[in-house]
């Protein structure tokens, strides 16, 4: 890499960015792996109000988020492989479709709140008052669990729009493309997370 | 020793390892509407593992990367194990 001649050039260590990225997202798999625990061992407590709440969700709408997420989660993957063999094109427009995608999720998301809501299913609700505590503790947990997920989305598509100006500008290119990897690797743990957030929030009743 | 060999996943891994998701999603869902009652959690859980397995090996082409990073995300599921395992040990204990 290094050469005497050219000092212009700036240091990096495409290794070391990449170790710190992934110890970040070790602190993500932590901070979620812990909010499982506390919903299993809530199910646990409370197994009939889980069932009974479960049912509240659209399994239609979760499938359709998955849906979303696992194609979101290639597209830019795609733009990754794009950028790595010159195709900075594909590489962009890979991106604005991952970007497109996470905006549909985001709507669906509102639509699916905003339903819940209009029951009245919500933490500290008149309605909720008088239901039993694991109803409480269910819908506390998923307003929690999908909205720190969905905030996750927000930051990752800032993330993955930065790359995109970055691939514009000519900062990310095929020899140095630790932006775009990291962007990506962060999408990759949103989709992850998912994975296992879908089927215990919307499936097992 | 920044070798800069990386590995590039092709186009076509990425499309079959999508198909394969998107079939374990539809498989996951098939499941859960059968009430087996335990055996429907686990099974859901088992799925959700394997497509967790191929998004980090894949997606996130864990696959090919140093044998370190492969051991240290191996260590974080672990860790998550035994976490998972002794607040389960001391719920069952309490009295």
């Amino acid at each position: 890499m290094s050469n005497h001649e050219n000092h212009t050039h700036v240091h990096r260590d495409d290794e070391a960015q990449k170790l710190g990225m992934w110890l970040f997202i070790f602190t993500e798999l932590l901070l979620f792996g812990g909010l499982f625990l506390v919903y299993s061992i809530f199910r646990m407590q409370y197994p009939e109000n889980f069932h009974e709440s479960s049912l509240e969700l659209s399994v239609t709408l979760g499938v359709t988020n998955t849906v979303i997420l696992l194609v979101s989660s290639m597209s830019v993957a795609i733009s990754l492989t794009a950028v790595q063999k010159n195709n900075y094109k594909l590489a962009k427009w890979m991106l604005l479709l991952t970007v497109a995608l996470a905006l549909a999720f985001m709507v669906n998301k509102y639509f699916e709140w905003g339903a819940k809501f209009h029951h009245g299913l919500y933490p500290g609700s008149e309605l909720m008052h008088l239901l039993d505590r694991g109803h409480h503790l269910y819908f506390g947990l998923y307003f929690f669990m999908t909205g720190l997920h969905a905030l996750h989305i927000i930051i990752g598509v800032i993330l993955l729009l930065i790359s995109y100006v970055k691939i514009q500008k000519g900062k990310i290119q095929s020899d140095n493309f630790m932006h775009l990897e990291n962007a990506a690797l962060y999408w990759h743990l949103v989709d992850l997370i998912w994975i296992f957030l879908f089927p215990l929030l919307y499936l097992i009743s | 020793m920044s070798e800069n060999t990386h590995h590039i996943t092709p186009y076509r891994t990425l499309g079959i390892i999508l198909l394969i998701l998107l079939s374990l999603t539809f498989v996951t869902i098939e499941i859960t509407s059968i009430h087996l009652g335990a055996l429907t959690v686990t099974a859901a859980l088992l799925i959700a593992g394997v497509k967790g397995f191929l998004v980090l090996s894949y997606f996130m082409h864990l696959k090919h990367e140093s044998l370190l990073l492969r051991i240290l995300v191996a260590l974080v599921f672990v860790l998550f194990a035994l976490i998972v395992l002794i607040t389960f040990i001391d719920y069952a204990y309490r009295t």
